[in-house]
């Protein structure tokens, strides 16, 4: 059974946060103008308290934030800006105190919070390399045996005696992750530095974590990326509002996430419950939604199972002829897909007035994985002239969840706007002459 | 392996401090190291800025001084009282206002790495202790000039240069941490410097003061520690007021007390503040 490597017990910290718009650091010419203002008012009118507003606040940061971490694990840590992800690595650190609670911690810790940090421009690579080694806390015999494999990892051999103040941003970066990405802590805090670099770097970078989690690390991962999340962490925490709001499985508490951000109020249905204000005229919408293969309401797709999109509009008119349609969009704003209904019964036949429920079926292992939104429309084609009764751009927008039934490989995006499971097939022919 | 536990807590960092301090203790030499490079980088004549600074203002002093005013020289070249004086209050001087602003300056470290922050105003006092050094050899070189050789009084130079040392440790613990939360103290520092240099008796002896106001003279701590490097180093003949350096001394161990008394209960604010 794995040790508890980190226990965060009613873990809060509280910041006053001061309306006023000035420095954050106090002057002292302040504090004794604040004072003598104060004594002038008391003195000049006495009865003014109502200026005297408070200007400060309290602001909790986190709060009540609890969790066990056991040796080995690998977490991810996601939520909005400002969510307080990095004030608990900032704790977890002890770079900041917390205002309540205890972390018990075992083990060395290195955290990463910055690339670079410590770096002095005007020193050169080597120089900066045993400068940041020290302060991210690696002793010199440490620095020195790992000496050669840094400046391997970082690719910048020809320039170890260049200060750092003429290396291209590139290079900047690759040395002082390198310096830190030898760091051999039990465990590591880490956040956001994989922002930074170019593609070929971030997959090392990656590459080196994985490397870290399968020597037995602990690691503490916070990060927008979604991918790396899902991919490096099994485990999970969403933090909002300075509380861990979700602690499970990585796949479930990003696909929770994702489709929160998203601003779904009721997942995987948009509705227009008055007809006043419902699109349209003669034929108006009254819902999307993501129904399974039988027709059942849904709140979740995922690549390797079919689905469909359920359009729901009334007809006020009898003996119109329109046909519906579905523009399928990616979150990159392309379009992936247009259907229309014409090989549906009542295509070409008119309608009576009434209710209708239109299901577009999708079959499985089409769509990659990643946002998507639809736009519906019906346009009338009988009688003449033709018209669009409604369109309505992102009527629905739905998360397509990752499954691995096509192989994937951690570092690498499948890219594209589908993701078929193609057939494959080889030939081989035992020669060696052409 | 046994792995040791770290408790957070609020108010609790003091457990594992002095642990730390240990375990950070090649930090000092690294951060020192940095600024020493650092200081002379791209510069022509690097570290003979080192040589050339006390230098020079030794040659103005014993001119202002020794040649104009015709202060007394307790016997000794009048380069060699200025410089005797020079030397302590340039380690003083430099590490006072080096340290003032190495924690601001130290930010992007304060922010985002934890270690001790001890380390940041102890490695500026360190660098300070490097140029006082230098300038030791060439008080060496002076007094080889003048023909001048101190007596057996010159084995308490290591003790009094510790002296020197707690008082700029002390003050300079004192000012880093107050700078973090009032920015005002990087205005007052050089004031405080320049106005340091002529109530402290660097370019002439105490014994121009007169003999009643002594005991207040001595408030200024850097009096007792001139005063004692010039009584070993110059001999006998050099001023010496007894109560005047015990007055000195427990200012001394007064200041650098109480400045890691207020540097460790402010520390634990300074990732917020800074």
């Amino acid at each position: 059974m794995p040790n508890l490597q980190i226990r965060v017990e009613n873990l809060g910290k509280k910041f006053t946060i001061t309306h006023k718009p000035h420095d954050p650091y106090t002057a002292l010419r302040d504090v004794l103008t604040d004072m003598a203002k104060a004594l002038c008012q008391r003195f000049a009118s006495p009865s003014h308290h109502s200026r005297a507003e408070p200007c400060t606040e309290e602001f909790w940061a986190l709060r009540n934030v609890s969790f066990e971490i056991k040796q080995g694990e690998v977490v991810g840590i996601i939520g909005p800006n400002g969510a307080g992800k990095s004030t608990l690595l900032k704790i977890l650190s002890r770079i900041t105190e917390p205002t309540t609670g205890t972390v018990r911690l075992k083990g060395r810790v290195a955290s990463l919070l910055e690339v670079g940090t410590g770096f002095h421009p005007e020193l050169t690579g080597r120089e900066n390399i045993f400068l940041n080694g020290a302060i991210l806390g690696m002793t010199r015999d440490e620095i020195k045996s790992k000496f050669d494999e840094i400046v391997a990892f970082a690719e910048t051999e020809k320039f170890l005696d260049t200060p750092v103040k003429r290396y291209s941003s590139g290079m900047y970066v690759r040395l002082a992750f390198a310096v830190a990405a030898h760091l051999e802590p039990e465990l590591l805090l880490i956040d956001e530095v994989l922002a930074v670099g170019d593609a070929s770097f971030q997959k090392k970078c990656l590459g080196k974590m994985g490397q870290a989690s399968s020597e037995g690390r602990t690691v503490l991962f916070v990060s927008h990326n979604m991918k790396a999340v899902r991919n490096l962490c099994p485990r999970a925490l969403l933090i909002k509002n300075g509380s861990v709001v979700m602690d499970d499985d990585s796949d479930v508490v990003v696909s929770a996430y994702l489709r929160e951000n998203l601003g779904i109020s009721s997942p995987g249905e948009s509705r227009w419950d008055k007809l006043e204000s419902a699109p349209g005229d003669v034929v108006k919408l009254k819902a999307v939604r993501l129904v399974s293969r039988n027709g059942a309401p849904i709140s979740r797709v995922r690549t390797n199972e079919p689905f469909g999109i359920q359009i729901e509009f009334m007809t006020l008119i009898e003996g119109e002829k329109f046909n519906v349609g579905v523009y399928l969009f990616n979150g990159n704003d392309i379009q992936v897909l247009t259907s229309i209904d014409n090989h549906d019964k009542w295509h070409d036949e008119p309608r009576p007035a009434g209710l209708f429920k239109t299901n577009c079926y999708f079959p499985s292992n089409l769509l990659a994985p990643g946002t998507h939104n639809v736009t519906v429309q019906i346009k009338r084609i009988m009688p003449k002239p033709t018209r669009i009764f409604f369109r309505v751009p992102q009527a629905l927008t739905f998360y397509v969840d990752e499954t691995n039934t096509v192989q994937t490989n951690i570092y690498n995006d499948f890219l594209g706007v589908v993701r078929p499971l193609l057939e494959w097939e080889t030939q081989f022919s035992q020669t060696t002459s052409i | 392996m046994e792995q040791r536990e770290i408790i957070i807590e609020a108010g609790r960092t003091e457990r594992q401090y002095w642990k730390d301090l240990w375990a950070y203790r090649e930090l000092f030499y690294f951060l020192a190291w940095r600024d020493i490079l650092v200081q002379y980088k791209q510069t022509v004549i690097g570290v003979l800025w080192a040589v050339l600074r006390p230098l020079l203002t030794m040659v103005v002093f014993t001119v202002l001084f020794g040649k104009l005013a015709k202060f007394p020289s307790d016997g000794a070249p009048y380069p060699i009282l200025v410089f005797s004086g020079l030397l302590p209050w340039q380690f003083f001087a430099g590490a006072f206002s080096g340290a003032s602003n190495s924690l601001v300056g130290n930010r992007n470290l304060i922010s985002k790495v934890y270690f001790p922050r001890l380390a940041i105003p102890t490695s500026s006092v360190i660098v300070s202790f490097v140029d006082f050094l230098i300038s030791g050899v060439i008080l060496v070189g002076l007094m080889a000039w003048y023909d001048f050789w101190p007596t057996w009084r010159v084995v308490v130079l290591p003790l009094l240069v510790l002296v020197a040392f707690a008082a700029a440790m002390g003050a300079g613990l004192w000012i880093s941490a107050l700078n973090v939360k009032y920015r005002d103290f990087r205005y007052v520092i050089p004031f405080l410097v320049q106005f340091g240099l002529y109530v402290s008796p660097v370019g002439f002896s105490t014994k121009i003061v007169p003999e009643r106001w002594q005991a207040l003279y001595a408030l200024n701590p850097m009096v007792g520690v001139i005063d004692g490097f010039r009584w070993a180093i110059l001999g006998k003949d050099a001023a010496f007021y007894l109560p005047g350096l015990a007055i000195s001394l427990s200012l001394v161990a007064l200041v650098l007390a109480s400045g890691i008394l207020y540097f460790r209960k402010t520390e634990r604010t300074f990732a917020d503040v800074i």
